[in-house]
């Protein structure tokens, strides 16, 4: 936030709200669908999920931004992937010490963030092009990014799949849970529903903007 | 735990789908499937580099496992992998350079499918044997060409039909999809079940 207003360098600030939510990477970049399809049955697991990721992005990104100068062109997908893949084995150990409950839910997705698009995709997008404290910060907003988009489909997907949320019963014991929506068609109707949802709600913004200038101030 | 070979052949391509049951190798998915001509081509490159890092996870974990060193399972497959795709986009790029061109960022980001290295790894998890290993690999490649190369049909279908406004592009194909997984799971419980 104390950058000096150089040449449109976007400040720190601006760095770290990016991926939040105008570049989510779930719903505006659509990165990173394996686990976001997988894990998102219950809430609990889709935040945690989130929250993995964002300390592998988080410190992949610092860690290829530091060593930026030094990578060859040639090799630097592959330099990139041991990297994160370095980051993903601590956390799959960190997560088996503080969780082993946590640990199986999620099973094998937890490796597979080293195969998530999103990370590689910031890694090279970003990240070998700005400073470390710059796209670290990047990294983590969109990380908390990915967290929420998780969270959207986990938190609809538990509800109608199980009527709860975060594991606490939410309609009583008459309600008869959608078992699809815990099933594998669920997570893709879903996040089908919520692009829709979005889709409707810029379409409905663009007709209500048709007066010039007014739509970006009445959208905040 | 004992499965025999057909069975796991049978639930890797059905039931257990790769794509459609456990959302492995999403982006091809959701990236290449807008005509059948590019989904089937990169099925089988899949299909390929997903039995190249089985076999090469097997053999990893023969000189792994004995010395303790299962904590670098992840950065050695990963490692080989990228190699084999390395492999895989030089013989595509020599034998049809026009298909070289419509897979374009999806050739090389068969590095970073999920479907790749989950192979892998669930062969590990699962303590699969050498034929069963192979088997679960073929299984889960063909498994994945026939789930892009249906999508890629019906999205071909859908082109010039009315769709809601709010419905196009990425929405509507995760509503396909959606509808496909469905159909696959009328599947479930063939090959043995859990």
């Amino acid at each position: 936030m104390s950058n000096p207003p150089g040449m449109k360098a976007p400040t720190n600030w601006e760095e770290f709200i990016e991926g939040l939510w105008k570049r989510n990477p779930i719903f505006v970049m659509v990165l990173g669908m394996c686990p976001t399809m997988a894990i998102t049955t219950t809430a609990i697991n889709s935040i945690s999920m989130g929250l993995a990721t964002t300390f592998v992005l988080a410190a992949s990104c610092w860690m290829v931004s530091l060593l930026r100068a030094h990578i060859p062109k040639e090799v630097r997908i592959a330099s990139y992937i041991v990297i994160i893949a370095t980051f993903v084995t601590v956390v799959d150990y960190a997560i088996q010490a503080i969780s082993l409950d946590l640990y199986e839910a999620l099973g094998a997705y937890i490796k597979l963030i080293v195969a998530n698009c999103l990370v590689l995709g910031r890694a090279e997008a970003h990240a070998a092009r700005f400073k470390p404290v710059a796209s670290a910060l990047n990294a983590t907003g969109m990380g908390l990014g990915f967290t929420l988009g998780l969270f959207m489909i986990g938190g609809v997907r538990e509800l109608i799949g199980m009527g709860s949320l975060f594991g606490i019963s939410l309609f009583g014991a008459n309600y008869q849970p959608w078992v699809v929506m815990i099933l594998p068609p669920g997570g893709f109707f879903v996040m089908g529903l919520w692009l829709m949802v979005f889709a409707l709600v810029r379409v409905r913004k663009d007709k209500a903007g048709a007066t010039p200038g007014s739509a970006q101030t009445q959208a905040a | 735990m004992h499965e025999s070979l057909g069975q796991i052949l049978i639930t890797t391509i059905l039931s257990g789908n790769f794509v459609l049951a456990m959302f492995l190798g999403m982006c091809p998915f959701m990236g290449v499937t807008h005509s059948v001509k590019v989904a089937f081509p990169l099925g089988l490159a899949t299909t390929f580099v997903i039995w190249m890092a089985s076999l090469s996870a097997y053999l990893l974990n023969l000189v792994l496992i004995p010395f303790h060193m299962e904590y670098l399972q992840l950065i050695c497959y990963i490692t080989v992998i990228a190699a084999a795709v390395q492999l895989v986009e030089m013989f595509v790029k020599k034998q049809s350079p026009e298909l070289f061109r419509a897979l374009g960022i999806y050739l090389p980001l068969i590095t970073t499918n999920c479907a790749v290295l989950g192979v892998a790894l669930f062969q590990t998890a699962r303590e699969y044997d050498f034929w069963q290993s192979m088997v679960f690999a073929l299984g889960g490649g063909v498994g994945f060409t026939l789930a892009l190369t249906l999508l890629a049909s019906v999205r071909e279908r859908v082109r010039f039909s009315k769709v809601p406004n709010a419905m196009m592009g990425t929405a509507l194909t995760l509503m396909l999809a959606g509808v496909l997984s469905l159909a696959f799971m009328g599947f479930a419980g063939l090959g043995g079940g859990e």
